[in-house]
């Protein structure tokens, strides 16, 4: 589904991201795990089509395109999701006017029939009871005034409605208590299935023991220095990055 | 594919105006040149009394004596004041007509085409929402709807030509009251110069039974416009008023004085919005209107309310600030403003609060947005005098800055002279975050749909004010003004 090769790319002149090397199938769970600073929140927000970084070498290609050409709405039609580490805050526009305005411009890029108002009303509705969310949140302004763990809640609710087919989610699970972490990995499990991927962000094991990754990476100064299955995450989570750093 | 300020300058450079065509009509108009002569001439061809001659008269010879006002935040190259032309009519209004069957179909048309189809809207009572509405083009009104309906419930909707034969006692108890006719430059100009404008009066204890509205259209060129509207809501009445502007696209600057005085004695409510879409003028600042308003409001009474709500996406020069004159005890004054401009548009654009009585209370919201060259001030005064006992204002300036070669300014002013007022200000100035923009555009909206959708969120907490078919349209309208590929 994913391909990633070689990828460099910089910001400010800096080289921040220094030869990556990824592929994601269809229906995989992969992880991404590593110390501050070492190109995680780059490479996800490179993926979405920001445009802050610079493209240096290598190629990326998503379900059969060449997804470097695309700009961010088209790369979101084609079905990926970037979970927010920091979700922006719209003030005024309603969650509601913001998730139909969204959803129904990736049907239009797609090709498809843009839903009406009743029935985007009783789908996002559905969506808002399964993250156990309270249902006058949408008229509130997107993000506006949400406390940190209500964004993060707010960044499942709208992948859940738009379903895309590779989730990227950039530390979704930093700032939760326990039992927003257990509902925002539901919500993340929910969209599980042999047709999506996954691709998590994280700095600890926590979320992992909800949502069961099948690979983890470990990133450091730009590069993937390792690779495993679930056991890496825990070993990790013992022993820290350094003597993978040493290692590699 | 990128966010950065530059693209979206592009994506709010090319902005169309759909009301920019001419409509040909044979039309009577003065020649060129402002003398007592002319004002005479005017005041003839209305067949004027001679008390109205009088005030004009007065007004002409003060405004002769009075120089432009030069302190707002704007510039142009100075304007020949006898190079316009201070009247103009098309031809077959000049016999009046009685009722819209026997207006030229041509101007039926032109209404038609900017959205207000007045013979329509007339059979399709009952269906829709209902509103009246009188047109002003040119210099003189052509057609009040709704006008038998109005009568029932005793309110008076008519031009102020029409008022003036009709209802000469009430024009002139009320007429140059609240905005006096040296007032200032233009509000002079106006009172020496008027053509035509609205009247309405909303008799004791009524609710006025539909929207009121007024759309006025500059159409000849070299021509200004200088309406004069007057709203009068008696004890405990209530009235909603609305109005609309378009001109068409010309390359010369148009001159648009218009005055509107508002009086509410006690427990009468008046709400007057505005969408004002003038021709803004081309990308270069060729063209467009100068719009230098005075528009002011006066609680008479005790318990009044006076609510201005604008929307001001067009002209090339806007110089305005609708004001609340808070007289009677326990009177209210708001002021709620959206106010765009782009490519070389101005605003010095803002309000004043005069809270005179006991425990009188205003609210100032407004919205300045800065897109392309677009100069931006907000300019507000609140003034408490000493026995404004317990007065209160809260005043929100928020501006948006979209790219880096526009400007927003903000100028209050606050006089306090009683020590129990209360005063809150908050004002803030932001830029359309590329953050905002990418995260809109990560969930599938593009570009210009995320600018226009943040410039609409920004704008709410004035929409909401407005009456609901004309939030829909103000927002369609930001839109447009916004978008690079639409129209």
């Amino acid at each position: 589904m994913l391909d990633i090769k070689n990828l460099h790319a910089r910001i400010d002149g800096k080289d921040i991201l220094k030869g990556i090397d990824l592929r994601i199938g269809a229906g995989e769970v992969h992880a991404i795990m590593g110390p501050n600073g070492s190109g995680k929140s780059t490479l996800s927000k490179l993926l979405a089509g920001h445009d802050d970084y610079t493209i240096t070498q290598g190629t990326v290609s998503f379900d059969g395109a060449d997804l470097l050409e695309l700009n961010p709405e088209e790369r979101a039609a084609k079905g990926i999701f970037l979970g927010f580490q920091y979700p922006v805050e719209i003030p005024g526009v309603s969650n509601m006017v913001f998730l139909k305005a969204a959803l129904n411009a990736q049907r239009k890029i797609r090709g498809e029939k843009e839903l009406d108002a009743a029935d985007f009303l009783s789908w996002v509705k559905h969506r808002v009871k399964q993250m156990q969310m309270n249902p006058a949140m949408l008229s509130r302004g997107v993000n506006e005034g949400f406390s940190g763990g209500e964004k993060k809640r707010n960044e499942i609710l709208q992948m859940l409605v738009l379903e895309p087919k590779l989730m990227v989610l950039d530390e979704t699970d930093s700032g939760l208590d326990i039992d927003a972490l257990k509902i925002v990995a539901d919500g993340i499990n929910l969209m599980r299935s042999k047709e999506r991927s996954v691709l998590l962000v994280t700095h600890y094991q926590r979320l992992l023991d909800y949502v069961k990754p099948d690979f983890v990476h470990v990133l450091a100064e730009g590069r993937i220095v390792k690779t495993g299955g679930p056991e890496l995450a825990l070993e990790l989570e013992e022993k820290g990055y350094g003597w993978i750093q040493q290692a590699a | 594919m990128s966010t950065n300020q530059e693209d979206i300058q592009a994506l709010v450079r090319n902005r169309t105006y759909s009301a920019g065509f001419v409509t040909d009509v044979d039309s009577e108009t003065i020649a060129p040149g402002l003398s007592e002569d002319v004002v005479r001439a005017i005041s003839a061809r209305k067949q004027e009394p001679e008390w109205l001659l009088e005030f004009r008269l007065k007004a002409y010879r003060r405004w002769l004596k009075m120089t432009e006002p030069k302190w707002a935040h704007v510039q142009y190259p100075p304007i020949d004041y006898q190079a316009v032309s201070y009247y103009s009519a098309p031809k077959s209004m000049k016999d009046a007509p009685k009722s819209l069957d026997e207006v030229d179909p041509k101007l039926l048309e032109t209404y038609k085409k900017l959205g207000i189809p007045l013979r329509e809207q007339e059979m399709l009572a009952g269906v829709q929402p209902q509103v009246a509405v009188d047109v002003v083009f040119d210099s003189v009104s052509v057609g009040t709807t709704f006008r038998k309906k109005l009568a029932e419930a005793g309110v008076i909707f008519c031009s102020i030509s029409e008022a003036v034969r009709e209802y000469p006692e009430l024009v002139r108890k009320y007429l140059g009251t609240v905005v006096p006719f040296g007032d200032n430059f233009y509000a002079a100009l106006n009172s020496a110069v008027f053509t035509d404008g609205s009247f309405v009066f909303i008799p004791k204890g009524v609710r006025c039974p539909m929207e009121l509205s007024t759309y006025f259209r500059i159409n000849e060129r070299n021509t200004g416009q200088f309406e004069r509207t007057l709203i009068i809501a008696e004890e405990n009445s209530h009235v909603s008023y609305l109005e609309g502007c378009t001109a068409p696209q010309r390359d010369e600057n148009q001159l648009h004085a218009a005055v509107v005085e508002l009086v509410a004695l006690d427990d009468a409510q008046i709400k007057y919005s505005t969408v004002q879409n003038w021709y803004p003028g081309d990308e270069n600042g060729v063209g467009g209107i100068y719009n230098f308003v005075t528009k002011r409001g006066d609680c008479r009474g005790q318990r009044s309310k006076i609510s201005w709500t604008q929307v001001e996406t067009g002209s090339a020069i806007t110089w305005k600030y609708p004001s609340c004159i808070l007289r009677g005890d326990d009177s209210v004054g708001e002021f709620y403003s959206v106010a765009l401009t782009h490519h070389r548009q101005q605003a010095d654009t803002g309000t004043k609060m005069i809270h005179i009585g006991k425990r009188t209370k205003s609210t100032i919201v407004s919205k300045g947005i800065a897109a392309g060259h677009g100069q931006q001030a907000y300019r507000g005064l609140v003034r408490v005098l000493p026995g404004a006992e317990g007065a209160r204002n809260y005043t929100q300036c928020d501006s948006l800055l979209i790219g880096d070669k526009c400007g927003a300014h903000t100028f209050p002013y606050t006089e306090i002279r009683n020590p129990s007022a209360i005063l809150e200000h908050e004002a803030t100035t932001s830029k359309i975050g590329e953050d905002q923009l990418f995260y809109a555009r990560s969930r599938g909206i593009a570009e210009e749909d995320a600018v226009s959708m943040i410039v609409n969120g920004f704008c709410k907490d004035v929409f909401k004010e407005l009456p609901m078919e004309f939030a829909v349209e103000a927002q369609k309208l930001l839109s447009v003004s916004l978008e690079g590929s639409v129209g």
